[in-house]
């Protein structure tokens, strides 16, 4: 296929992504993993602008990149001394862990490039915030009420138990 | 070569490096830090897979929202015990806490 634009900005979105990918679960310092993960979620969030998502795109900036990674920062920095090297794992254990990875990604690979799927060639359109504020407050087909009163129990219920589990006795 | 199948494989790496990550590392932030990079890679696949196949629809797009939100409760929760376990025996490599409360 040829070489459109496209194709050359989310070539060096992936290959950004995959390089910090790699580098966060090999760092020996955890505050670095830290960094180079946010890299990997801005990265993310990229891919989705790609994909015209854009509410997503925000979301996942302002709750992984910005709420997530602020409390691995916290937590990095109560359990460990900075610039504390993490011992690296037995070159046993790193293979096993590199050969399931390589076969199950090889499996994958392998179904997606072989399967048929039929791409439907539509207009990028975006989604209206008015469009998706309905869906998620309806309660009719389509409509995710349910899953958000549910969420807002599950996320009261991690609050409550967070704060009782961390609290100092 | 399509480009819908350039944006599954690399959530599919994503994925798997984020398995690899899981299994090699011995620090308990180490693997939460990978088990957030899994769901990244699942996020994108479920989004890839609403735009390119199911255009008109926004099912895939939710359920990469509400699995932000899950992911988030999550972390904080695996945080939380991960804070316990570290004022309790100073330590949080995966390896040396082997003892039980009692």
């Amino acid at each position: 296929m040829e070489i459109t634009s496209n194709l050359i900005s989310f070539g060096i979105v992936a290959i950004i992504m995959l390089v910090f990918g790699f580098l966060t679960v090999s760092a020996t310092r955890m505050l670095r993993s830290a960094a180079y993960l946010m890299f990997v979620l801005i990265a993310a969030a990229v891919v989705y602008i790609f994909l015209n998502y854009h509410f997503l795109a925000m979301v996942q900036i302002a709750v992984y990149a910005g709420g997530i990674l602020v409390l691995f920062v916290f937590s990095i920095l109560l359990t460990s001394n900075i610039g504390e090297r993490v011992e690296t794992t037995p070159y046993k254990n790193r293979f096993i862990g590199g050969t399931a990875a390589a076969s199950g990604l090889v499996l994958t690979l392998w179904v997606i490039w072989t399967s048929p799927f039929e791409v439907k060639e539509s207009v990028y359109k975006e989604i209206d915030m008015a469009q998706i504020g309905t869906a998620l407050m309806s309660t009719e087909k389509g409509g995710y009420m349910l899953a958000f009163e549910v969420i807002s129990i599950l996320l009261l219920a991690c609050i409550i138990a967070g704060i009782l589990i961390a609290r100092k006795k | 070569m399509e480009l819908f199948k350039l944006y599954l494989s690399l959530s599919a790496v994503l994925f798997f490096i984020g398995i690899y990550g899981f299994i090699a590392r011995r620090n308990l932030i180490g693997v939460l830090m990978s088990v957030e990079l899994i769901m990244v890679g699942i996020g994108m696949s479920f989004s890839v897979f609403n735009r390119f196949l199911f255009p008109d629809s926004m099912e895939g797009m939710f359920v990469s929202i509400f699995s932000i939100a899950i992911s988030a409760a999550e972390a904080a929760i695996a945080i939380a015990i991960i804070i316990n376990v570290y004022r309790n025996t100073k330590n949080i490599k995966t390896d040396e806490i082997n003892k039980m409360k009692y």
